[in-house]
Formats: C-alpha cells, structure tokens, sequence
C-alpha cells in the first residue's frame, strides 16, 4: 500500500474532479446532491441525488484521464453494479428512506490532457 | 430505438434456415448478450467481432448490446454468425446505410484484424438463402469458388471487413473477376491399365459401375483388391452439374473441400479405416450433426478394406443407407438427413492369414478361424452386396504379359453407353439403375428370356440359389446384357452374371 501512495494521490484528485463535474452537471439538471462519497463498510457511494420528481439517484462517478484501459465504465462489472444496488438500499435505510422511488446511475469523466472534460452519464443501469 | 439487423444462414445437417440477427443497442452498463442458442464457438464471436470492428477503426458501442438471433428455438453453431452480427451492430449505429444491407445473407467468421475468413457449408448456406428468397450474398473470399457454383444469385466475395464496409458505404468494390465454372475432372493418377490381369475382377467392377452394385473383393493380400477399387471412381460415368453440387454440399459441410475441388466432376472415393467407428461410418457428432463416410461418398465409391476386421456393428449400420440412399442420424440437438447413395466397394481375405486361397497350401489358419472371420460379414449385409468376386494370386502368366489392360477412358466410355441404354429402358420408371429393379418388376416387365430363366430355375431347384439370390443374378445380367449390348439378357449373359455372385455364401 504505501508503495501506492503516490499514484493513488493522484488518482484521488483525478477522482475528485471528476465527481465535481458530475455534480455540478446533476445540479445543472435540476436536482440536488443530498450526500456525497457515503462509506461504509461495503464500499462507498459517490453522489446521492434527489431528483425533481422525488426519486433518489445514487450515482457512481468513473473517471479516467486515458482510454488506454478501455471505456471507464467497462470497469464496473454486474458483481459491482450489484453491490451498488445493496450499498443504495443501505444508504436508503440509514436516512429513514426506505420505500422511496430510485435509481442507480452511472457517470463516465474522461478528462483530456488540456483539462477538457466529457461526461457520459448513463441513467438507470440496472 | 437503435436497432440493427441483418440476414444470416443456419444450418442444421444440409438443411438451412434463414436467420434473422437483430441488435438492439440500449443504454446501460457496457455489457454483450447473445440470445438464441448459440453453441461455443458462437458465444465467442463477441471478442472477434469486437477485435475486428475496433481494429477497422469502427465504433464499438459501450452499452448494453443485446444480440438476438430468431428463430430463437434453432440451435446455432459455428463462426459464420460474425459478420452478420457485426454488419447488425454496425447498422445499429447508422455506421451504415440502411439499404444496401437489406435482403441480403452475410456469411463469414471474423479474424482479429477484420480479416474475412472462411467457414464450411457456404454452398447449402446460399441454396437455403436462395430457397428464402435471397438473391445477394457476401461471403468469404476464401469460399468463392464454392459461392459461384450458386449462380442463381449475385455472389459478393470479400476477403476484409474494411472493403464489405466500403461497399455498403459507397456501392464500391473490386469487380471480381467472373470465374469460368467449367466442371473440372482431375485426371487421376490411378489408370486401370495398371491393374495387371484379373479379368474377372476387372469385368466385375465394370457390371458394378453400370448398374450400381455393390461389390465384394476376395482374395489374398497383393492380388490387386484395393487397386482395383481405387480405381472404380475413374470408371464411373462423370458427375451432372446437378450431381456434383450435391456432392460438394455434402464435403463442404464436413469441411472437406480442401481436398476435393468443389467442382469436381469425378465421383468421390471414401476410404475410411477399418477401425472407423459408427458414428465416422454414417456420421454424427455431439454438437454438429457432421455426415459420415457413407454420405461423403455419396454419388461415388465407398471403399471398405478388410472389411471383416471392422467393428461389429459399423458394416451393418450401413445397411440402412443402402436400402434408402439416405442415412437420418438423430440426436438430442435434432435429426438430420443427409444422402447416402454410394456403391459399396468391400475388401477381405479369405482367412486371417489371408493364404486360404487357390490350394490354400501355406494357409495355418484352422477351419474354424476361417469360418468365424468370415462371419463377421453378416448375413443381412451380404445379401445387399450383388457381386461377390474371389481374386486369385497372381500367376505368374499374367504378370510376364508385356501388354497393358484397358485405360480407365476406354471402360469409362462402355459405361456411360451401357447406363445410357438403361436410363432409356427405365424412362417410364421411378428407377435408373438395374441394381434398383424391384422383384416384382423383374417378374413382369424385366424378366429374362424362357432359356434364361431356365437356367436360373434349374440352379434353384438344385439349392443352389434362394429366391432373394435369382433376382440379384437377374439384375447383374441385365447390367451385362447393357454392357455387351443385347436388349435382353441372354443366356451367356445370365450364366455370367451366376458367376459373379457366387462367392462364401
């Protein structure tokens, strides 16, 4: 792990900047970041949204400054999609929230070496 | 809605069914699913495909792709489901025009660098396309040939998937050349004429080759058993156009016609080992019916040595393809049939140590060994095959002879005349050839003359013909009075054809 330090710094502002854009696009649609980077000991949710009609969004952010490993959200296997899935309902249970309407989306960052940015946002993938 | 399809062949034995594959491209995790029953190497056209659109600067969609191929029910199998699925993908994204890809078959396995590969079965592919209505193909380049047997149909041959694109997109290709489909004959390197005596032997696969008998060779090792059947093929009437697409269908499927020009016109020879199983004799297989030896010999010679070493079991799994020309394998995946119409050629010694001929003077083999080896060939198997000829050793007359025998285009030449003289006799008859003449038609129309049949009568009385046994001679004289040219057998011809059945039993 520690070997890792240096990259992995690297990758957390990487990673920041991209769920900045992610929810500042969220925002630009009309509905409101409720939490963000959610931990527990499952794994982590990256942006809970409320939507505009009521329902909740819980948003894995992807980002990746090269396509050179493929498209970033070739990463997230069904293993994951699913523990998303688990991680949501939790979140929904610790904020007294169970029963209402959601979905889970997921956001591509894909940053360019001048610092342009696109945004794949895929709603509703399981 | 972004959907893509295209058109497709799957075969099932000779037998295809247009396939429709349709993509649907949806939002979602990037993700591949392939629906309607696809075997292995299917499932893994998705990497090819893949490797392929990339590698020719195409767009793989990160989404949910979801690939259907209908009719769902029908088992599919192979690598040929490729291209079509890649042109569906492609017409998916509006990569390309609509149009041009409509109403027609894709046909093809993709390499990892767009590479357009080739498949087995193109030719009964295109005939079940054709049958649906299709009238454009793209196919293989390496298939062409076979292709262009089809030439009811615009055949388009493309060796990359860059160059099938560029068609699509711009109505562009590369005029292939017309090729001229003459029907080839090899000219084989197996002669009659090297055959050294054994005139018996020699006129018997001469009656055989008129009338489609079936033939059993007797003798010691090194008389000339396999030459001789070697080199019945070349004697046989050279294939229709009809005939050698049917034969080229059958090799393409088993993926044999690396070996056999697809447009041959010399009739195949089989010759499987004797240790061949059932399943290699009649065809089989867990996840493709593939056809056998018997049907890949279909419209030629299938070549049986030593033939009582075989297998129990493997000759007499044959003996529903002889009475059918058709063999129907079945299994769980589904049942499929496959012609069958070969002339049984049989090998054997006269005993294990193969020397019990002639005075049988250095054979050590005891009676009863001799008596069992010979009764692995079965009674119901023995009854199908007409011909029963014992080859003697060599003497050593014949083989100082300095004279060669008769070419192969010489005795070819009397056969195609002696079938053309049946062919005109049966013209009003369901049949074709004097080995298919049912008994009760040799009881009326095809009887022989009065003496003949006296002949023949006198030889039963005496026991030494069954009923079953004085129409097989019947059918052998009316193949020899073809050969010699009578309009009825005669008595010598009938007193030859006694002869010839002769034999252990």
């Amino acid at each position: 792990m520690a070997l890792n330090k240096q990259p992995r710094s690297k990758n957390r502002i990487v990673g920041d900047f991209g769920e900045n854009a992610v929810a500042d696009f969220i925002r630009a649609n009309g509905a409101v970041i409720v939490d963000r980077n959610w931990r527990i000991k499952e794994g982590e949710i990256d942006l809970v949204a409320r939507l505009a009609d009521g329902r909740y969004a819980f948003v894995e952010v992807k980002t990746r400054t090269s396509s050179a490993f493929g498209h970033p959200l070739e990463s997230i296997n069904s293993k994951k999609a699913h523990r998303l899935q688990r991680l949501a309902l939790a979140w929904l249970a610790t904020h007294q929230a169970l029963g209402h309407d959601y979905r889970i989306d997921c956001a591509a960052v894909i940053v360019a070496r001048d610092g342009g940015l696109s945004i794949e946002y895929r709603k509703s993938v399981l | 809605m972004t959907l893509g399809q295209s058109l497709s062949i799957a075969l099932l034995g000779l037998e295809g069914h247009l396939v429709t594959v349709e993509v649907d491209i949806a939002d979602g995790l990037p993700a591949y699913v392939l629906l309607g029953l696809p075997d292995a190497a299917l499932t893994e056209s998705r990497d090819r495909v893949r490797s392929a659109m990339v590698n020719c600067t195409e767009n793989w969609p990160n989404r949910k792709v979801t690939v259907s191929l209908s009719p769902a029910w029908l088992p599919k199998s192979g690598s040929s489901f490729d291209l079509p699925i890649a042109i569906a993908l492609l017409a998916a994204q509006r990569a390309i025009p609509i149009e041009r890809s409509q109403d027609v078959v894709y046909l093809g396995e993709l390499a990892l660098d767009g590479h357009i590969r080739g498949v087995r079965g193109i030719l009964p592919s295109l005939i079940a396309a054709y049958k649906s209505g299709v009238r454009t193909a793209v196919v293989p380049w390496a298939n062409r040939v076979e292709a262009q047997l089809m030439c009811e149909m615009t055949i388009i041959p493309m060796g990359h998937l860059n160059a099938l694109l560029r068609w699509l997109r711009t109505g562009e290709r590369e005029e292939n050349l017309e090729i001229e489909l003459p029907l080839q004959s090899s000219e084989g390197n197996v002669d009659f004429s090297d055959v050294v005596g054994q005139e018996k032997a020699r006129y018997a696969a001469e009656v055989a080759a008129v009338g489609g008998h079936h033939l059993l060779l007797m003798g010691p090792p090194g008389a000339g058993k396999t030459m001789i059947a070697q080199r019945l093929p070349g004697i046989l009437p050279r294939l229709t156009r009809e005939e050698s697409l049917e034969v080229t269908a059958i090799h393409s499927i088993a993926g044999g016609l690396s070996t056999r020009s697809p447009l041959a016109s010399d009739a195949p020879y089989v010759a499987p080992h004797h240790s061949a199983t059932r399943v290699a004799m009649v065809g089989g297989g867990s996840h493709t019916l593939k056809p056998g030896a018997c049907s890949l010999a279909h419209r030629g010679v299938l070549f049986v040595d030593e033939a009582p070493e075989c297998d129990s079991g493997v000759l007499d799994s044959l003996r529903q393809p002889l009475e059918s020309g058709s063999i129907t394998i079945a299994r769980a995946i589904g049942s499929v049939s496959y012609p069958a119409r070969f002339l049984l050629v049989l090998a054997a010694n006269p005993c294990p140590c193969g020397k019990f001929s002639g005075r049988g003077r250095n054979c050590i083999c005891t009676s009863q060994q001799v008596r069992r080896y010979l009764s692995k060939l079965s009674g119901p198997l023995m009854d199908r095959i007409d011909l029963r000829v014992e080859i003697d050793p060599l003497s050593r007359v014949e083989l100082s002879r300095p004279e060669m025998g008769e070419t192969s285009a010489a005795i070819r030449k009397r056969v195609e005349s002696a079938r053309e003289a049946a062919a005109q006799r049966f013209l009003r008859e369901p049949w074709s050839l004097n080995s298919e003449i049912p008994s009760r038609a040799l009881r009326t129309s095809f009887s022989l003359d009065r003496l003949a049949m006296n002949f023949l009568h006198s030889e039963l009385d005496r026991e030494l013909l069954t009923a079953r046994g004085l129409h097989k001679v019947m059918r052998i004289a009316w193949s020899i009075a073809d050969l010699s040219g009578h309009v009825r057998p005669s008595v010598e011809d009938t007193q030859l054809a006694y002869s010839l059945r002769g034999g252990p039993r």
